[in-house]
């Protein structure tokens, strides 16, 4: 190593370099897990899906007067998956569908780790009457029924795509909290945040430097696995009519076609598709999720 | 002549609250200790002594119950501000290396971390590098983007040198620097600090349970037990020719010492519970064997608590058998 | 006939790191046998496979002979009988060798009543004497480990490694992370133990003054094999491979004025099993190195009576020369 390339690189480009390098590490490791690609694999496919979705149906595929076809047909080659109780291509609306389920699930998700993570470092590196209190706070939501607050909060705000949003997140963070304190609690307990105290890191550098970095392996797992039960609440809600009744989702899929009596009529088109849906991109998640913790899980990353 | 201490301990107490009703542990129960620039003093005990608490309590980690610690002339003021820059002159060897490294931050990280966080006006690289290079893993440029569980432990402890260093502190205190390390590797980080002395002027306070290396790099000891220092005074004097009984029997159960070794029987007593008289007299060969009782102090010994040793220069011991100039 | 015996010993993990690479053993009843090195030497492994106790897939080679029986080739059964009974081991990190939610008596009993098809009250008390002899009271076989000091935690596995009157005791690094003063207790304790049952003794630990204390004989491990054997004191005192050497010196003699301010260590780090050089294993961190180091393995060679090292400079018979004597202490 010459003095000169010594001096030219800085630590910003050094910074860059070692993000590079453990990014392909990570994905070098992550492609070892067959369930973990698998998942991939699928949030990818659904992805495109929702993402091209006002390419190959048009958002008119759920305009209710311009309706395709005869209400409630079974599946034929023109329509793969029939019609629903208005007519229109069932296939075209479980892919528009898709857009919303994957929104919703995605930022209620981002919204309960985000509070989840916050209050969960806070709690556990402050500690003292600030954590008491944010810990009985968080074990009242914990105990409160999910669904019963989410149809609550739904029900007094306006039926929205926000307040979908919203009252899962509201109503999920507890247990993300829950973890995250406690890992925060295993991370302070180590030499080395001793040895930054010792440095003279103040708060904010040891929680942001040391705790933070730590704690993000488990926020990401717990993230993807969140969005699950996220886009599964979504579903609920819109299931019990607690959604936007203008927005296509498969949670709306469903409740329709309860309410057109598809169960008794063994219409089973117009119930299955979202129905699986639904389960294949929560079991997507899942896997993802489990393949990402198994990953960044440093006692099981270091070989050594 | 004697030069003015660079650091100082005065009465020095610290004291933690009991759990579930038990009473409070008297962790360290009344120091004094001078360090001068440039030396290096061990300090020595077992287990629950206090050696760790004084220590951390030098480094202003540990808030004192009583008493001060006074550095450079200025007592310490417990301000996060002024903690802050005390930081840049006294700065702390932990004993685990791969614990004391963050194992998500590369070496050029944890090397970093001290400029980042007091805000170095200069380049940091190059403060980085002359600090990997001054602790002995050169090409420093090499190591910059290492993990530290992918260096060995010698190495993860020269990183944690090198990160203490680069703030260009005046007293380092280490506390049991080289006992998780591999015995040939020793040495050459015992070597380091020795070296970090001679061209730095570094001082040092070692915390330590081996003796070796005290007699290895050490120039004044000073052993503890029970939360006071019971006897002090220069490496060569007090490992060679040891006043205390609780000295005498740490030297005499080391497998290379002449003599019968004295082993003490029962565990190091708790903090929450210091015996009245002499704290030692409870464990003493000297009392249990007679010569107290010979010398006319044994009533002294279970009665009467010995005072503070002052810490500084010259030797040292807190007993009532060894003062009353009986020789072992 | 010697109570243990171990030929040609050469264990593969499954990874491919080879731990042990050709040890030869012998121990005799009533003898103790200290076994020095650092981390990666392979020490802990050798323990260990003296009771087949290796995860499964190791490559295990040559023989480990108990009382004439070798233990590699044992069936099944009779592996679980020699266990504990025959020899038995008393684990490097006793404090969490210890379940935390049994009583300490019951964790005692256990090999008995798997053993000696005792009944629970013989067992119990068979506890009560063993406590006694590890000089803990009898009543303390109701405590759990956490109620216990470190010390007195080693002394229960100290009393369980005896529970079946085994004939072989392996302790692995028994003293580690213990107080001086803990530790002189619990080595005259085994001391105590060993002449008074006549059991074999083999102690493992990086720390060589302890074990020229408290051993018969010494034994050196580096990279997988032995390098120097020979009595404890003489291989402790006079060592005749640098190995040896550099690793004495590391513990400095209080009162000798060449070790004030002088610590002496070896540059480098300890092999990585999984990444040997070629030639002598030591060869990278030798202060004596020569040309032929690097591509020519040593073997074991006498060096003095019932002594032997793998070195180059120790010519079979002879002492070191005056000329290797200066080349050391000039290059250490």
């Amino acid at each position: 190593m010459t003095a000169e390339t010594a001096t030219t690189a800085a630590p910003r480009a050094l910074a860059r370099q070692r993000r590079r390098a453990a990014a392909a590490r990570f994905w070098r490791e992550y492609r070892t897990h067959r369930a973990g690609l698998f998942g991939l694999a699928a949030l990818v496919l659904f992805a495109l899906v929702a993402l091209t979705a006002p390419l190959t149906v048009g958002s008119d595929v759920q305009s209710v007067t311009d309706a395709p076809g005869k209400p409630l047909e079974s599946p034929s080659l023109q329509f793969p998956l029939g019609t629903d109780q208005f007519g229109r291509n069932l296939l075209g609306l479980v892919v528009w569908g898709s857009r919303v389920s994957l929104l919703v699930g995605l930022l209620a998700a981002v919204l309960s780790v985000a509070i989840g993570a916050l209050i969960g470092v806070t709690a556990g590196h402050f500690r003292g009457w600030y954590a008491t209190v944010i810990m009985r706070i968080t074990d009242w939501f914990l105990v409160m029924p999910t669904l019963v607050l989410a149809i609550a909060l739904a029900t007094v705000m306006s039926r929205s795509l926000g307040t979908i949003i919203l009252a899962i997140g509201v109503t999920t963070w507890p247990t993300t909290a829950r973890l995250v304190r406690a890992q925060t609690l295993a991370v302070e307990s180590r030499p080395y945040i001793e040895r930054a105290k010792a440095l003279g890191g103040g708060h904010w550098h040891i929680m942001s430097r040391h705790v933070v970095p730590n704690v993000m392996p488990l926020v990401l797992a717990q993230t993807t696995l969140i969005i699950s039960t996220a886009i599964l609440a979504e579903a609920t809600l819109a299931f019990l009519g607690l959604g936007d009744p203008s927005i296509v989702s498969w949670g709306g899929l469903l409740q329709d076609a309860r309410e057109a009596g598809a169960v008794s009529s063994g219409d089973w088109w117009y119930l299955v598709p979202p129905g699986i849906a639904i389960a294949i991109v929560a079991l997507a998640f899942t896997l993802c999720g489990r393949a990402v913790e198994s990953v960044l899980n440093p006692r099981l990353g270091v070989s050594r | 002549m004697t030069t003015a201490p660079l650091i100082s301990v005065e009465g020095l107490h610290v004291t933690f609250p009991g759990r579930h009703g038990m009473p409070p542990a008297r962790a360290v129960d009344g120091v004094d200790l001078q360090i001068r620039p440039g030396e290096i003093v061990a300090l020595v005990g077992e287990s629950g002594c206090g050696k760790t608490t004084l220590a951390r309590s030098l480094l202003g980690l540990v808030p004192p119950t009583a008493g001060r610690v006074t550095f450079d002339g200025t007592p310490l003021d417990y301000s996060s501000r002024a903690l802050k820059a005390y930081r840049k002159r006294v700065q702390l060897v932990l004993q685990d290396p791969s614990g004391s490294l963050n194992p998500r931050h590369t070496v050029y990280d944890a090397v970093a971390e001290g400029l980042r966080i007091h805000g170095h006006g200069g380049d940091e690289r190059a403060a980085v590098t002359e600090a990997l290079s001054r602790a002995g893993l050169r090409p420093p440029e090499r190591f910059f983007l290492r993990y530290p569980h992918e260096l060995s432990g010698g190495q993860r402890q020269r990183v944690v040198i090198a990160g203490a260093m680069v703030l260009e502190p005046e007293l380092i205190v280490a506390d049991e620097p080289v006992a998780s390390l591999d015995a040939s590797v020793r040495g050459e980080i015992l070597a380091l600090l020795l070296r970090l002395r001679a061209e730095l002027g570094l001082s040092a306070l070692v915390v330590t349970h081996d003796l070796g290396l005290a007699w290895n790099i050490a120039d004044r000891v000073a052993v503890m037990y029970l939360g006071r220092i019971v006897e002090t005074g220069d490496v060569e004097q007090v490992l060679t020719a040891p006043r205390h009984p609780y000295t005498q029997a740490l030297l005499s159960v080391l497998p290379e010492a002449p003599g019968a070794p004295v082993v003490l029987s029962g565990e190091p007593p708790d903090p929450a519970r210091i015996p009245g008289g002499c704290r030692f007299h409870a464990r003493c060969q000297v009392l249990a064997g007679g010569e107290a009782e010979a010398a006319g102090v044994a009533e002294a010994c279970r009665t009467r608590d010995l005072e503070v040793l002052d810490g500084a220069a010259g030797a040292q011991v807190a007993c009532h058998w060894a003062r009353a100039g009986v020789t072992a | 006939m010697s109570l243990l015996d171990v030929r040609n010993l050469e264990v593969t993990y499954p990874g491919g790191a080879a731990a042990v690479r050709g040890v030869d053993l012998s121990l005799a009843a009533g003898e103790k046998l200290g076994v020095a090195g650092e981390s990666g030497c392979g020490k802990s492994t050798l323990a260990l496979a003296l009771l087949r106790l290796l995860p499964p897939g190791t490559r295990i080679g040559g023989e480990i002979l108990l009382d004439g029986e070798d233990v590699l080739t044992m069936k099944w059964g009779r592996v679980r009988a020699v266990r504990w009974a025959g020899a038995s081991i008393v684990f490097q990190g006793a404090m969490h060798s210890l379940n935390a939610v049994h009583r300490i008596g019951d964790q005692i009993a256990e090999p008995i009543l798997l053993h000696r098809k005792a009944t629970p009250a013989g067992a119990r008390r068979k506890t009560g004497e063993l406590l006694e002899h590890v000089g803990l009271p009898a009543a303390r076989a109701n405590a759990y480990p956490h109620e216990l000091s470190g010390g007195q935690r080693q002394r229960v596995m100290i009393a369980m490694a005896l529970a079946c009157a085994p004939r072989l005791i392996v302790a692995d690094e028994p003293t580690t992370a213990l107080d001086v003063m803990i530790q002189a207790q619990i080595l005259r304790l085994i001391e105590r133990l060993v002449s008074d049952q006549d059991l074999g003794l083999i102690m493992i630990s990086h720390d060589l003054a302890v074990l020229a204390d408290t051993c018969d004989r010494l034994a050196v491990m580096y990279a997988g094999r032995v390098v120097e054997e020979g009595p404890a004191r003489q291989v402790y005192d006079d060592a005749r491979h640098p190995y040896g050497r550099a690793l004495s010196e590391a513990f400095p003699r209080i009162g000798d004025p060449a070790s004030r301010f002088a610590p002496r260590g070896l540059p480098g780090d300890p092999p990585d099993p999984a990444a040997l050089s070629s030639g002598c294993a030591f060869h990278p961190r030798c202060p004596v190195v020569l040309d032929v180091c690097a591509t020519e393995d040593q073997a074991l060679r006498e060096a003095g009576e019932r002594r032997r090292a793998a070195c180059v400079h120790v010519a079979p018979g002879s002492a070191v020369t005056e000329e290797e004597a200066d080349v050391r202490s000039s290059t250490s």
